[in-house]
């Protein structure tokens, strides 16, 4: 395993809500699951420190409103983390909390170290432009200017993904979820990210599908070394793609460690709840 | 004599509040500068934008020249022109050299504006980004931010579907390296001449209450791909069939009863005076 962490979190925080004198300290708050029962303020994500190491799947396991989607949101700048910080081992950005940075340096970080695949594809697609244009838009805003390159690029990935190049130039509003969530990572991946978010990829494909997006994601990180946190409720798919594990509850984390140890010896009263309530 | 109204219609704090919005967007080029948009005489969409900016900058010396679609005598240039005369009692010209002021739909003239010109373009969606993205809030980040793949995607969509950009008018522009520019509706022949120009370009928006400019020795670059140069509206070896001209911007005309298509200049006005002999340029003037 490799020393330095490619990507590290520390005490990220998100809150939707001023906060009142009843929740505003740490210590003395009273929460009912994530949300002040006096003023309504939700704490989405709540002191969550972790580290992902290059070449590793990260898996976050946890029931929905457990806050792994804002997680994800945060890491990607769609939503504006309320604390903490967030380090990148890359040479341009070493040794700055890349949440402190401008909105602009957040976008170029972004559209460089970056890749994210949403749970549902008109987040991360623009459905009424071609599936081409669509991984084409990723490479443009990473400052590509060469038609005939982007083109290149996009059809080798698009193959790779198993769209047919026949339909490359149709719009993904056309194409099945599967196909659509595979143009999806096609995108994700055009300017070769160092590292991947992929929230909920497979929830709604049907189980054919599913395995040959996962059998997917599995063959890129291993080609590829590529980086990656999966946040899925499935603990299947976790179990199959992740080297370690987080469980989240009601904004927190309250579990950690190898894929196999959380799943097989949960400690956590939840996480055995959520365990043993596998069918 | 008493007039029956201000001087160019306005209220004197209406143009003061215009001209100071058309201050700001001189200062920072291509940058679009909400205004409140007044109710005039004429429709919105109708020129009201291009409308309120002369009447703000108009004074007692100007000369106006008012076009539409490269003509003078259009009902649309006809109706502004009147206005103006009749609130400001300005001189009125068809001659572009003569002109302190040009409003215009579509077209900059064929002839180079110089020094001292203001060039006032009617702008109907100020927005270069608004086709990808919809909500004005966002399309304010994504400029702050310089964030710009929206307008490139759509050119590479273009070249996608049809193997060229075929942006038919107001193909987007870069305006002094920072900021994307909707040229107006302006044929891709006329982008090269906001380039450098030695005239003040005023784009005024009255439906959508925007206010930009192109400040004169101004970079104005087209978008285009590494391997897809900028390239302009061809004629190909068609010449105008009243003045002959083979580089100025044509009409293609259609007579359904004689079965013909002939070419015309676009810029009446131009075109009048090669036939008169007062301007020369490329072609030969032949009189079939």
């Amino acid at each position: 395993m490799h020393d330095e962490p490619i990507l590290k979190i520390q005490r990220l925080e998100k809150v939707f809500g001023r906060g009142c004198s009843h929740c505003q300290h740490e210590d003395t708050r009273q929460l009912e699951k994530n949300f002040c029962p006096y003023c309504g303020t939700v704490y989405a994500c709540r002191n969550i420190s972790f580290e992902l190491f290059p070449g590793e799947i990260l898996g976050i396991v946890g029931e929905s409103g457990s806050g792994k989607s804002t997680l994800m949101q945060c890491l990607y700048f769609d939503e504006t983390a309320t604390g903490g910080e967030m380090f990148i081992n890359h040479e341009d950005f070493k040794g700055k909390n890349i949440f402190a940075l401008s909105n602009q340096q957040k976008r170029n970080v972004r559209n460089h170290i970056l890749g994210m695949v949403y749970q549902n594809p008109t987040k991360g697609l623009k459905m009424n432009f071609s599936s081409i244009g669509n991984i084409a838009e990723k490479l443009i805003a990473a400052g590509n200017r060469h038609v005939g390159e982007m083109e290149r690029v996009g059809m080798e990935l698009l193959d790779k993904v198993h769209i047919p190049l026949f339909r490359m130039k149709e719009e993904p509003k056309r194409f099945s979820g599967g196909m659509q969530q595979r143009v999806q990572i096609a995108k994700a991946l055009s300017n070769y990210p160092p590292i991947l978010f992929l929230d909920e990829v497979t929830t709604g494909l049907d189980l054919s599908v599913q395995a040959s997006v996962l059998d997917l994601i599995k063959t890129i990180q291993r080609e590829m070394g590529i980086s990656m946190i999966v946040v899925s409720h499935d603990l299947a798919v976790i179990r199959m793609l992740a080297d370690r594990t987080m469980v989240m509850l009601n904004g927190e984390v309250i579990e950690a460690g190898l894929t196999d140890q959380v799943l097989e010896d949960p400690q956590d009263a939840y996480t055995q709840q959520l365990v043993y309530s596998l069918l | 004599m008493t007039r029956l109204h201000q001087f160019a219609f306005f209220d004197e704090g209406s143009k003061k509040e215009i001209r100071r919005t058309i201050l700001k967007a001189i200062s920072i080029p291509g940058y679009q500068v909400p205004f409140s948009s007044r109710e005039m005489p004429i429709a919105r969409g109708w020129g009201t934008g291009g409308l309120q900016v002369t009447l703000a900058i108009i004074g007692q010396e100007d000369v106006l020249k008012v076009i539409d679609q490269g003509s003078d005598e259009s009902v649309n240039a006809v109706n502004i022109k009147k206005l103006v005369e009749k609130t400001t009692g300005v001189t009125i010209t068809e001659k572009t050299a003569e002109a302190t002021i040009i409003q215009s739909r579509h077209r900059i003239p064929e002839q180079t504006l110089t020094e001292g010109q203001v060039l006032v373009l009617q702008v109907p969606a100020p927005e270069p980004l608004r086709s990808v993205e919809k909500s004005e809030r966002q399309t304010k980040i994504l400029h702050a931010e310089e964030e710009y793949s929206g307008a490139w995607l759509q050119l590479f969509e273009q070249i996608m579907k049809y193997g060229q950009t075929n942006t038919g008018a107001d193909h987007p522009v870069y305006v002094a390296g920072r900021y994307v520019m909707a040229p107006s509706p302006i044929p891709r022949f006329d982008n090269h001449k906001m380039n450098h120009s030695e005239a003040l370009i005023l784009l005024g928006a009255g439906r959508e209450k925007k206010i930009y400019a192109v400040p004169p020795y101004t970079d104005v670059r087209s978008l285009a791909f590494e391997d897809y140069p900028f390239t302009v509206e061809s004629f190909a070896t068609e010449a105008c069939h009243l003045c002959g001209a083979t580089d100025t911007y044509l009409d293609e005309i259609i007579d359904a009863d004689k079965d013909k298509v002939y070419y015309q200049c676009n810029d009446s006005h131009h075109c009048l005076e090669r036939v008169n002999g007062v301007i020369e340029g490329k072609g030969d003037i032949s009189y079939a």
